[in-house]
């Protein structure tokens, strides 16, 4: 029975962990699906292809080269590497030990030398990561909304993944000090290997057990540290790519309910009284615009949870850039905090929302970011994983000028004289030709 | 200037039975800001050089409602949409050429879907049509061996991924072409876009006209050019700023053709 002991602890450990891991992203799901409906499922082909290219091509990512190339190493390298992790699990429950070594003879040996080039150019562009953000401090990283948690996790990341390289490569460099069967040496392992060299075999079968359960206890640990990091979009980068807008960035979308509207007004043989149209009598009235997360769309807050942090909007960002409150990147971080809060709120209530008396409008996003857009979408085509801020920004004005009437002095001005005179300024509309002859 | 312009709008069209090749949509700049005009005027005067039956709507036009919708009202831009729409269907217009990115983008793109439905095109991309169809001619002219650097509009180039056809004239000027450091997909807007045009900025550490006519200026241009009447204002703006008024000139493309060719 003792001798199960391992295999039985490994089995309980890997299924709390994808329990606890699928627990935690049914809740990040609940929470997009509180979004209003959008409909994104036209033209799929191209969604295809934008997702190949953009998630798992990466092709936004070295329109700046250094981290661009950088980022792209970590991502295959990660990746690959982790197709071990299939090895590492069938050892674990059975208790077996390197069990494609076998079947796979050659190709095998060439795998984990190949890995092990990875593991440590992925442990070289970390600690580069590292400095970038720690020692040179590139500006996009030090941002107000960088403070706090979020500078946290950004080093956390970078640390785990240092440290299930080096797992990996001092479990090797153990094993290659083994005489009691058979040990292979691989490329880099094999130097590191004289590390260890002066151990007997019992501390050395020790240490690379020891190193065995650092490496998968590491991995799942991570696993379950995705759902509360910015890390997420590993996994989000795919769908939310999927899901983009594949329209000209230039084109908003036209409120359905206000087109019913002004057809309404403007067709001269409508009933004025008459009811609209399929109205339930039941259903919440509807708000123009946004004023917190439930307001947005599913896509809006998919966005939010597929955000990386990586600040390469707000540096675009012509607002940001020239010293206003606003940054893209934060909209996306507020909207995801609060949806949090919100998601931890219904948690609490089992399930129901108990109003907070808090909303993403005033108590994140400020009205002076807001207006502080230009609109210009520079945010939405620097963002490595196809996320849209502005439209975020857009129905929020929506909502503070449709329901508050609170736009800026200017701005009530400026529509005033376009619905009056039919130019943003006060001309009149019967001088609109005049140029003509002047 | 050579000789008088030639305007006519779709309502003499109309009654003298004729169907223009396509509706100029001067917008509201276009028609009302006096250095917008002078855009206005050059691009009629390409217009009548190469013998495009065109018209405009005169006062019949009406905002395409682009800074309402940029702002959040809705309602606003849907009614002058609607209106427009009426407009442009009772006319059966078809094709409609604009020198406004703003007028361009809202046609093109938000209309449709409200029931207009026109082929619309950007000035520059307009005038490159005319030169491939051998109605219009540029030779180096004025600009030949000057230093010119085109600002994108956003509702131009990014927005509506329009990149070459402005590029495409000014290298026809046989001028050369500097590029900014941040240009076409990565271009810096002006600060105008986004309603900001009719309100002061947030508070900030410089105006962001400020930071685009800097960026212009290292590139030691003649002429900063762009396309689009409220990028003209920001950059024009950000010239008397800097002092450069004297020795820097910002100009629409279809200025920079009219004046070339001395239309
Ligand atoms: S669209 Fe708005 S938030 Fe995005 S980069 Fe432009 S000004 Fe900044
Ligand atoms: S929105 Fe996109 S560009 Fe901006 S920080 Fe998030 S991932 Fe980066």
């Amino acid at each position: 029975m003792l001798t199960y002991l391992p295999n039985i602890v490994f089995l309980i450990v890997l299924v709390g962990a994808f329990y606890l891991f699928f627990k935690n992203v049914s809740k990040i799901r609940r929470n997009i699906f509180l979004g209003k409906d959008i409909d994104r499922t036209d033209r799929k082909n191209e969604r295809w292809k934008t997702m190949f290219r953009v998630a798992l091509g990466q092709s936004k990512m070295t329109v700046r080269p250094i981290p661009g190339i950088l980022h792209i190493i970590v991502y295959a390298g990660f990746l690959l590497i982790n197709i071990e992790v299939a090895e590492i699990i069938i050892d674990g429950i059975f208790g077996t030990h390197r069990i494609f070594a076998e079947p796979l003879g050659g190709l095998y040996t060439a795998a984990i030398h190949f890995f092990e080039i990875l593991a440590v150019l992925v442990l070289v562009s970390c600690v580069i990561f590292l400095i970038r953000r720690n020692v040179l401090k590139i500006g996009r990283f030090q941002s107000a909304e960088m403070k706090g948690w979020a500078f946290k996790d950004a080093n956390n990341i970078l640390f785990i993944e240092i440290a299930l390289m080096l797992a990996l490569l001092m479990m090797n460099a153990v094993e290659a000090n083994f005489t009691d069967h058979e040990s292979q040496q691989f490329v880099i392992s094999s130097l590191l290997a004289p590390l260890f060299s002066g151990l007997d075999q019992g501390s050395l079968h020790f240490l690379e057990r020891f190193f065995w359960w650092i490496h998968i206890l590491g991995i799942l640990a991570f696993l379950n540290y995705l759902p509360f990091s910015k890390h997420f979009h590993i996994i989000l980068a795919f769908p939310n790519t999927w899901y983009s807008n594949l329209n000209a960035k230039g084109r908003f979308d036209n409120m359905k309910s206000v087109t019913d509207e002004v057809k309404m007004m403007l067709d001269p043989s409508a009933d004025p009284y008459a009811a609209p149209p399929e109205a339930d009598p039941n259903a919440a009235p509807q708000r123009f615009g946004a004023k917190d997360v439930t307001d947005l769309s599913w896509v809006n807050l998919m966005n939010a949870y597929s955000c990386t942090e990586c600040g390469r909007c707000t540096s675009e960002c012509p607002a940001n850039i020239t010293g206003k409150k606003l940054s893209p990147r934060k909209i996306m971080m507020d909207t995801r905090h609060r949806l949090e809060e919100v998601g931890a709120n219904m948690d609490k209530n089992k399930g129901e929302f108990k109003d907070d008396g808090k909303a993403l409008l005033d108590d994140y996003i400020t009205r002076e970011e807001l207006w502080a857009c230009t609109s210009c979408n520079a945010c939405v085509q620097a963002c490595p994983v196809n996320i849209d801020p502005l439209n975020i920004i857009v129905q929020m004005r929506q909502y503070l000028v449709m329901e508050e009437s609170a736009a800026p002095q200017e701005l009530n001005m400026m529509m005033t004289n376009v619905e009056n005179n039919g130019a943003p300024w006060q001309f009149g509309q019967m001088d609109r030709a005049n140029w003509i002859n002047e | 200037m050579a000789e008088q312009i030639q305007v006519p709008t779709m309502a003499e069209m109309m009654a003298k039975g004729e169907i223009p090749e396509v509706l100029f949509w001067v917008g509201c700049a276009g028609s009302f800001d006096d250095r917008a005009k002078k855009i206005t005027k050059a691009f009629v005067r390409i217009l009548n050089n190469a013998q495009v039956k065109f018209a405009v709507l005169g006062t019949e036009e009406s905002c395409t409602g682009d800074p309402a919708k940029r702002a959040g009202n809705e309602f606003t831009f849907q009614m002058q949409a609607m209106m427009n729409i009426q407009v442009l269907d009772g006319y059966e217009v078809k094709k409609i050429v604009t020198a406004c990115p703003h007028c361009f983008n809202t046609l093109k793109n938000e209309y449709p879907e409200l029931g207009g439905n026109y082929e619309v095109v950007h000035h520059t991309q307009y005038i490159n049509s005319l030169l491939a169809e051998g109605r219009l001619s540029i030779s180096g002219g004025s600009f030949k061996g000057k230093k010119i650097t085109f600002h994108d509009p956003c509702y131009l180039g990014r927005a509506n991924n329009v990149f070459e056809a402005p590029r495409s004239l000014i290298e026809k000027l046989d001028a050369e072409l500097v590029e900014m450091k941040r240009c076409k997909t990565r271009g810096l807007c002006c600060g105008a876009g986004g309603a900001q045009m009719f309100k002061e900025p947030e508070k900030g550490n410089k105006d962001i006209n400020i930071e685009r006519t800097e960026e212009a200026l290292e590139t030691q241009p003649n002429v900063i050019a762009t396309g689009c009447p409220f990028c003209n204002t920001m950059m024009t703006d950000g010239v008397k700023n800097k002092e450069r008024e004297g020795d820097v000139q910002v100009l629409d493309v279809a200025e920079l053709i009219a004046n070339a060719e001395e239309l």
